[in-house]
């Protein structure tokens, strides 16, 4: 496999993320599939931001440890990153920040002043330096330039791009690949088309990290997509506008973390008691509490299947990539107003952020699915009972209908009651569409496996983990075995897979093995955990000796 | 459960058969009954569809009442209304959105979203029942209650002063505000019509009698009163703002009942309304912005 991997680091302002990009794009431009871990400290200015940039011949959702140039912006970048470094590892500086600099020391403060051009066209020398590190053409490096960077600012960094280009020489070449040039979106990016696609409507959303970009993305492209944008108050208006939305007929979707969604709960609740549709994007972080705020975990499965009073049946998936993302979003949205239950598309910070080559065509979209709708014959009955649970919607403004939604216990026409037989009925209706959406979801692919099925080792994963592990098995030779579907639990799906598994790992970013608990809890046994709970996710090598370890 | 539509008895369709349990001579039925014949008469006189109106109800004593009236409903969580009642009309501008509220549902839990809801002018109207104390929980005190009052969670008396809530809204950017009483039934019930027609966030503080926790008949009986043709100019924050201070929920004082600010302003949701497209026509953006991407 011909891969490279690039480590860009700086201060937090300097534009490292946008940068990031700007490599991945110019690897993409050549025929490669691209991945991006961007790590940053939550605050505004300084501290020490970067990203590595992973390019390979072929899908990838993973960094490596060593890279093979590293761009410095200042004493940090290098220093923080020794043991990234190898013999073949290029070094390219920024000269007026870094006192002991190595390899090539280009002096930016004085090229910028120079070239009469803004302190932030300084990301364009380093990736002329990368380009010619590379050996990749000038021709290319500019075509990148066109394509990120806006009309009125694209001369001043075009000659910086130059300057850094002219300033140091080729130590390697990197040959046109034969992938389409795909564009680099990242996991929030496509987790907002993907809801498009199953029709949303209104995104509603208060701003927390790692879903903010979400909330931005769709705000940016409002118009582009047609969508309504909303910023309220707190997380607990963003849910109940969101069902007040969707009992009007607004296909809506919420966006949070942790600490929004312990806001959303009794929003949650309210959703499951009333049948109000709502789809979630649910992006981890490590907690307790405020944590580590702008890095990853994979922390809230238990408490995104339990959360919110009472009993009632959600649909829970937790996507590992792009195409997954795009798909399983638009899949949430759609099956939530089919089943009238809430959906939650669980992320983390390393698919939320991080930015993976997008192959749309690749996507084998979800079937359509569509609400029920009231027919118009007879008197309108919101909570009517029926064999799968699922009540015909009518919306108000419906001539002949009085819509009638509740919290409280109620009757098939939405009156409060607090008769036995009625609440015993209302809790069967609600569990009736549990189970009608776990035997639609029969024909999804709630389970994925990559490998050899007779590998005799299996690696369970979850998540943003699916391309780490994939890499990792390899060599092993082992097999990888995906839920997507993390409620209600593929059962059957998942005993099929898992005839003959051998050996089990369950890999997992979090100090418990939530999986694993849940795995238990479904009467099937996880094999060992391998956890990592320090905010950041595996790294391929990383991986592969904590592997070691256990298949050695 | 088809409302009666007969010219004659526009309203009477429009009590739901839900039993009806609040107490005897509580308040609540006034409010019930004057939002029962506005709605009547507003679908009447403006030719609003019945099926054009939304109530929506917190949780206490008021609530109930989107059980009683047979009228569109989402009957919400406590304090949790308001911001439904946004997205409600977000999702429809036609719709004529009501929300029932508590003084303990609205003031307390849920005063953020009222604020909120003043400040961005959302096109929907609240009607709060403000009985100035907890009457389903029995008995607690509320943002409302005057200082000294004793409820069950306070049984020496509390030292805190009540909020103002009309001055509270006007700070907050409401922009018709009024207050009525359940003992002044056609005074209340065209508050309500005023209210509803107003474009824009229109806010009614009811004083509402609790016949069982709070009794304040007497007092009101005696404090309360219309206010007068030309005595506050609705139009001016600063004419407003005296009347609004004439009585401070606290104080033994006269109580004004009216209209005390009605202003325009550019509604909240109107921005939002050109956003609309079909899914096969957002599908077809989303390639578009994957295949223009930069």
């Amino acid at each position: 496999m011909a891969e490279y991997s690039v480590l860009i680091g700086g201060k937090a302002g300097e534009g490292i993320n946008t940068a990031g990009l700007s490599i991945a794009g110019l690897f993409s431009r050549l025929g490669y599939r691209t991945y991006m871990y961007f790590d940053y400290p939550s605050l505004i200015r300084g501290g020490h931001n970067f990203a590595i940039v992973r390019a390979a011949d072929r899908a990838i959702g993973a960094h490596r440890t060593p890279v093979d140039v590293l761009l410095a912006f200042d004493q940090n970048s290098i220093e923080n990153h020794r043991q990234k470094i190898h013999d073949g590892t290029t070094v390219v500086h920024d000269a007026s920040q870094v006192v002991r600099g190595e390899g090539y020391g280009l002096p930016l403060d004085d090229i910028v002043k120079e070239e009469n051009a803004p302190p932030i066209t300084k990301n364009s020398a380093m990736l002329g330096a990368l380009a010619r590190v590379a050996g990749i053409g000038r021709e290319v490096l500019e075509d990148v330039l066109r394509g990120s960077v806006p009309a009125k600012h694209l001369e001043a960094n075009l000659r910086v791009a130059g300057r850094g280009y002219d300033a140091v020489e080729e130590v390697f070449t990197v040959k046109r690949g034969d992938a389409p040039a795909f564009p680099v979106l990242t996991g929030n990016e496509a987790a907002g088309l993907g809801l498009v696609h199953g029709g949303l409507g209104t995104y509603v959303a208060y701003p927390m990290t790692p879903s903010s970009s979400l909330l931005h993305f769709l705000a940016n492209r409002a118009e582009d997509l047609s969508v309504k944008v909303i910023h309220p108050e707190n997380e607990i208006s963003v849910i109940l506008m969101a069902l007040g939305l969707a009992y009007a007929g607004e296909k809506t979707a919420v966006g949070t973390s942790g600490g929004g969604f312990c806001l959303m709960t009794e929003g949650l609740s309210l959703a499951g008691m009333s049948e109000i549709p709502v789809t979630i994007v649910m992006g981890q972080r490590p907690g307790p509490s405020t944590g580590l705020p702008t890095y990853t975990s994979q922390t809230e499965l238990h408490f995104v299947l339990n959360a919110g009073q009472g009993e009632f049946p959600r649909l829970v998936v937790a996507p590992g990539d792009l195409e997954e993302t795009y798909a399983w979003s638009a899949a949430a949205l759609m099956l939530s107003w089919r089943y009238q239950v809430p959906a939650i598309v669980l992320t983390d910070k390393t698919l939320a952020e991080g930015a993976y080559s997008f192959d749309l065509g690749s996507i084998t979209p979800p079937p359509d699915r569509e609400p029920v709708l009231w027919d118009g014959a007879g008197e309108y009955r919101r909570y009517v009972r029926t064999e799968d649970g699922v009540s015909p919607l009518a919306f108000p403004g419906r001539e002949g209908a009085i819509v009638k939604a509740t919290s409280y216990a109620h009757d098939e026409a939405g009156f409060t009651t607090e008769k036995p037989v009625e609440a015993r009925e209302l809790q069967e209706k609600l569990l009736r569409k549990g189970e009608s959406l776990k035997a639609e979801l029969a024909a999804y692919p709630t389970v994925k496996t990559y490998g050899a099925r007779d590998a005799g080792t299996t690696i369970v994963c979850w998540g943003s983990q699916k391309w780490v592990c994939i890499e990792a098995a390899e060599e092993f030779g082992a097999r990888v075995v995906q839920p997507l579907v993390l409620s209600p639990f593929p059962t059957r799906q998942w005993k099929e897979t898992m005839i003959g598994a051998g050996k089990v790992v369950c890999v997992e970013n979090n100090a418990t093995g939530q999986l694993g608990r849940l795995l238990r809890q479904q009467g099937f046994d996880p094999g060992r955990p391998i956890l990592k709970y320090d905010g950041r996710p595996f790294a391929v090598d990383e991986l592969t000796a904590r592997l070691g370890e256990v298949f050695a | 459960m088809t409302p009666d539509r007969s010219p004659g008895h526009p309203a009477g369709g429009l009590i739901s058969p839900a039993e009806n349990t609040w107490c005897p001579g509580c308040g609540n039925f006034s409010i019930q009954h004057m939002m029962k014949s506005a709605v009547a008469e507003l679908s009447e006189e403006e030719g609003i569809p019945l099926e054009n109106f939304v109530l929506l109800g917190g949780i206490g004593c008021h609530g109930k009442l989107a059980d009683y009236l047979n009228v569109n409903s989402l009957y919400a969580i406590h304090g949790r209304s308001v911001p439904a009642a946004t997205g409600i009309r977000l999702a429809n501008p036609d719709l004529k959105v009501i929300c029932h509220v508590g003084d303990g549902d609205i003031y307390a839990e849920g005063l953020d979203h009222l604020i909120f809801a003043a400040k961005r002018n959302s096109d929907i109207t609240v009607i709060v029942h403000d009985n100035r104390v907890y009457g389903l929980t029995t008995g607690q005190y509320t943002p409302t209650s005057p200082a000294g009052f004793r409820g069950r969670s306070t049984p020496g008396g509390i030292t805190e002063h009540p909020l103002n809530p009309l001055g509270l809204m006007l700070a907050a950017g409401a922009t018709y505000i009024a207050r009525g009483y359940t003992k002044k039934i056609r005074h209340l019930k065209d508050l309500f019509k005023e209210a509803i027609m107003h474009r824009g966030f229109s806010f009614v503080d009811v004083l509402q009698i609790c016949a069982t926790y709070f009794n304040l008949t007497d007092y009101y009986n005696e404090h309360a009163y219309e206010i007068p043709a030309g005595e506050v100019d609705t139009g001016r924050f600063e004419s407003a703002l005296g009347k609004i201070r004439e009585w401070d929920y606290d104080r033994e004082a006269p109580i004004p009942l009216g209209t005390f600010y009605s202003v325009e302003k550019p509604v909240y949701e109107e921005k939002f309304q050109v956003l609309a497209a079909d899914r096969s026509e957002r599908r077809a953006l989303v390639r578009k912005v994957v295949e223009e991407w930069r």
